[in-house]
């Protein structure tokens, strides 16, 4: 193999799994540290770079950073890294001084954004400190979009919305709520009424809950589409449901469904999913809080029929059914059994589409087969130029820090934009790497292992929580708890840097090493290194670190980085410091990193 | 050093001996040895060793003496028996316990100073009785526990830190255990544990006196570029004899190896030494010509290493003494001292 080339930014990102499957590249163990050192504001703040909405994230994100965490390598649960990011949020003081700071004197560029949710929110965060003026239009009466919408406030309360949202509008965003677009067309040609814009975002989201046409669909008024259903409580158009409620739907939604229905009146509600438990679409934990709240999950019951009699429904008739791939390796599935469920009340929660009624079809922008917009994957760019979408209305329902991710390379692409500057013109990526070292043995951070589980975060009673629909289930950790928690989390960014010319291949450290990642052995090609090593280096899609030849047998240093700990064993048991632990801070350039240079 | 203790973590595919074991449960104490010494490697080696083995760590005993080297049977085994004892007397304590109990597995750990210098008798009698233990002398050429003066194996010319050139021979340990009467001596450098494992499993699965010089450079003191132990030294100088591997399952030997160079030899307990001999003119079971090829090599300056010689017929302390197959720990005391009565009547044979 090729000797690693350390100075690439992403091999040391890679290292650092959580960041690299942030979306938005959040840099995990560094404000874990900061939270272990109590310096919550700090940590926030460092979030809010990345992330811009850490208290909304630290309660709601899909959090795709835990399951790739290093920990379930070495045992199974991982770091509790979302509940740890609210603990910032919760704990933070007044962050008023250390945000961004919005010049007086404007750049002369308008903006529009449409819709007031994470996507646009983000590109307004970027811009204002930019000099841009900001005008954002929000059909409904309030800020938020989904967020505030369609996730229950027992989840997410609005005061937490409302906080990180009003940090943005604060500085000197325009809002215009009950303000819908009605035309692209005319918002592209004439503006508003002061003046012309010179780019427009569109972040509205996919707003449209799927339908479920089955026989019976429209024949009772009691069959609700889950999207706009949990809007209609949210804003508290809707209080109650009849008693026996079906969800049917397998995702996320339908656990907000669920248990909002279990607080406003639903007594025996039930959820109903065409596919197996295992290939439900909805996070392991909102699964988990659903069942604990005494819902019934029914999988593999596929819907074909609702039974309304005289007006009223009373059931919905189900097929359950099995499921196998067949020879194309396409799930497929057979019946098994007629099943009536007994109901007084359906909510669809099948998915969600998007809607762009305001967007004419003449007007340079393309829509695929799906009715998606035609997006650039890296600038966001429609095929009309100065149109950027992102976050659900890019690419369909993603998450929310998929939003933000989005959000933040939209806002370059504007940027670029509106100084006539190419849109695909990006800063690369940088790394900084800082030795550790503080003395022969000491490290600047906590390298010795910790065996502490996975602290679990206290929720609020059974008996407590359905008092009111509004109380929030989870309480987030204590200081306490969030300590234990944080060391916990193995400085995964505290990378082992090798200089291959000092290595007198003592074997010091593959003998230290406690999860065997170290050999030195003659190269070869990487199938077969990957054999030959201490322990077999199983996961493919880490790569492993070759050195080039050593000096005084030309074999190499290998290191497999899967499952590596950080501990600092390697440097500490070195004699003449080829290893060393050094912290890699890598730099994802944002819309303020580009200058008018 | 180091200040934390080695992680109790481990790689998720490591796996378990026949006694159930993993090779992190063979490990010992932290080592406060410095950091890049060789005497560590012999650790992992060992480790790795009787890991592989699967011993039983309550049917061990580690022996030591004084010195750096002796500090390593706190690093490895913590459940077996240990004694570190008085300095150069580690093989005079190991010929007790073997007396005591010949069930015991007995590895000792020794160094230069204290095998060559100090203990330089004792250790050349415990090889002459053939005290059935594994006796591993880390040998560095330096004493550096008090900082870094010559030891008996410092080469003819090598020099210290600070210049001074060394002007006496140097004791080969492995010259002297042959010439003593040991049955199975080898040489290994702490820096190669594809030669060092097989040898200490083939060592402790030998019936008799088993000898390894391992050379075990001492970073601090014996590293540097005028040093004839040193880490680079030993690597461009090495001469290896003949490589060897332990097979202790029977079935899995295959007859995929060159006749001529290559030749398997069954050991004592059934497991058998498949010796693979680099230099076709040397022959590991004469003991002369063993010697030869020790001194040839180490007049050109090179270091013979791999398995050196081996006795497979010889008989240990125990055979020539025609004691009793049962430990005389095991034995009741009225067998093992029956008294005035009996000890009458054994005189009374003689007279």
């Amino acid at each position: 193999m090729k000797p690693t080339d350390t100075s690439n930014p992403d091999y040391y990102h890679k290292v650092v799994d959580c960041q690299w499957a942030c979306p938005a590249h959040t840099p995990v163990p560094a404000y874990i540290r900061l939270i272990a050192q109590g310096r919550y504001t700090d940590a926030y703040m460092m979030n809010r770079v990345s992330n811009v909405f850490p208290g909304i994230l630290g309660r709601v994100c899909d959090r795709p950073c835990e399951p790739a965490c290093r920990r379930r390598r070495i045992e199974e649960k991982p770091v509790a890294i979302c509940r740890l990011k609210r603990v910032t949020a919760d704990f933070k003081e007044d962050i008023s001084a250390r945000l961004p700071k919005v010049p007086k004197e404007k750049n002369g560029k308008r903006i529009a954004l449409i819709g007031a949710g994470p996507a646009s929110l983000t590109v307004a965060n970027d811009l204002l400190p930019l000099g841009y003026e900001v005008v954002i239009y929000e059909k409904l009466n309030t800020t938020g979009g989904l967020m505030r919408s369609s996730i229950p406030a027992f989840r997410l309360p609005a005061k937490v919305i409302d906080e990180e949202i009003n940090t943005i509008i604060d500085m000197g965003a325009e809002l215009r709520l009950n303000t819908p677009v009605t035309s692209m067309k005319e918002l592209l040609e004439k503006g508003d009424e002061k003046g012309h814009f010179d780019a427009v975002f569109v972040g509205c989201g996919a707003p449209m809950g799927k339908e479920l046409e089955i026989p019976g669909r429209h024949d009772s008024e009691n069959i609700y589409v889950g999207i706009a259903w949990l809007e209609a409580v949210a804003f508290g158009h809707v209080h109650s449901i009849a008693p026996r409620v079906l969800v049917i739907g397998g995702g996320n939604t339908a656990m907000d469904c669920c248990r909002t229905a279990k607080r406003i009146g639903g007594e025996n509600v039930k959820v109903v999913a065409r596919k197996p438990h295992s290939m439900l679409k909805a996070s392991e934990w909102e699964l988990e809080d659903a069942e604990e709240e005494a819902i019934d999950i029914i999988t593999n019951h596929s819907p074909s029929r609702f039974i309304v009699e005289d007006g009223v429904l009373t059931g919905v008739h189900f097929e359950s059914v099995e499921w196998h791939k067949d020879e194309t390796g396409r799930l497929k599935s057979k019946k098994l059994d007629d099943v009536i469920l007994p109901c007084d009340a359906v909510i669809l929660a099948v998915g969600q589409e998007n809607a762009f009624p305001f967007i004419e079809k003449d007007i340079g922008i393309e829509f695929d087969k799906w009715d998606l917009p035609i997006v650039d994957k890296t600038t966001y760019q429609s095929t009309r130029a100065g149109v950027f979408f992102g976050g659900d209305a890019a690419f369909g329902p993603l998450n929310i820090i998929w939003a933000v991710a989005h959000g933040h390379e939209a806002a370059i692409s504007i940027h670029n934009y509106c100084r006539g500057i190419p849109v695909e013109q990006r800063l690369p990526r940088g790394i900084n790497l800082v030795s550790q070292r503080m003395g022969l043995q000491e490290w600047s951070y906590s390298n010795d292992w910790d065996a502490a589980k996975r602290r679990i975060v206290p929720h609020l009673s059974l008996k407590e929580r359905f008092v009111d629909l509004k109380l929030e289930v989870e309480k987030g950790f204590d200081i306490d708890e969030a300590a234990v928690e944080a060391e916990r989390c193995l400085n995964c960014d505290m990378q082992t840097d090798f200089t291959h010319s000092l290595c007198i291949e003592c074997d010091a450290c593959i003998d230290a090493c406690p999860v065997d990642c170290l050999t030195i052995v003659p190269n070869g090609s990487e199938e077969e290194l990957r054999s030959r090593l201490t322990a077999p280096a199983l996961n493919q899609e880490q790569p492993l670190f070759v050195s080039e030849n050593l000096t005084q047998t030309g074999r190499v240093m290998v290191k497999d980085e899967d499952v590596c700990i950080h501990c600092g064993m390697c440097a500490e048991r070195c004699p003449t410091g080829a290893w060393d632990m050094k912290k890699s801070i890598v730099h994802i350039p944002h819309a303020e990193d580009y200058n008018e240079n | 050093m180091s200040f934390n203790q080695k992680p109790k973590v481990a790689h998720p595919s490591v796996t378990k001996n026949k006694e159930g074991l993993t090779r992190r449960d063979y490990e010992g104490a932290l080592s406060t040895l410095c950091a890049g010494c060789g005497h560590d490697s012999v650790t992992a080696a060992i480790i790795h060793a009787i890991w592989e083995l699967s011993l039983p760590p309550h049917r061990i005993a580690k022996l030591s003496g004084i010195g750096c080297s002796s500090k390593t049977p706190t690093y490895f085994a913590s459940d077996a028996h240990g004694i570190n004892s008085v300095h150069g007397r580690m093989a005079a304590v190991a010929t007790g316990a073997s007396a005591a109990n010949r069930d015991l597995i007995l590895i000792g750990i020794s160094g230069d100073g204290d095998s060559l210098s100090i203990g330089l008798g004792q250790f050349a009698h415990t090889a002459r009785r053939n005290v059935n233990m594994l006796y591993i002398l880390e040998n560095n050429g330096v004493y550096g526990l008090t900082k870094g003066q010559f030891s008996a194996s410092a080469d003819v010319g090598s020099q210290l830190k600070k210049g001074e050139k060394n002007p006496f021979g140097p004791i080969d340990p492995a010259q002297i255990a042959i010439n003593m009467g040991a049955s199975f001596v080898a040489r290994s450098f702490s820096g190669d544990k594809a030669q060092l494992v097989p040898l200490i499993k083939a060592g402790l699965s030998h019936y008799g006196f088993a000898f390894i010089d391992v050379i075990s450079p001492c970073v601090s003191f014996n590293d540097h570029e005028s040093s004839t132990k040193s880490y680079m030294h030993t690597r461009e100088n090495i001469h290896e004899a003949a490589h060897i591997d332990l097979i202790r399952d029977a079935q899995t030997i295959t007859a995929d190896y060159q006749e001529g160079t290559t030749k398997a030899l069954t050991l004592h307990d059934g497991s058998r030494l498949i010796l693979d001999k680099i230099d076709t003119d040397f022959d590991p079971t004469d003991s002369i010509r063993s010697l030869t090829y020790i001194r040839d090599c180490a007049r050109k300056g090179q270091v013979a290493t791999g398995l050196l010689y081996i006795d497979r017929d010889s008989i240990d302390m125990h055979d020539h003494g025609r004691i009793c197959d049962t430990p005389l720990v095991e034995l009741p005391m009225e067998t093992l001292i029956p008294g005035n009565a009996a000890l009458q009547k054994f005189q009374d044979i003689l007279h």
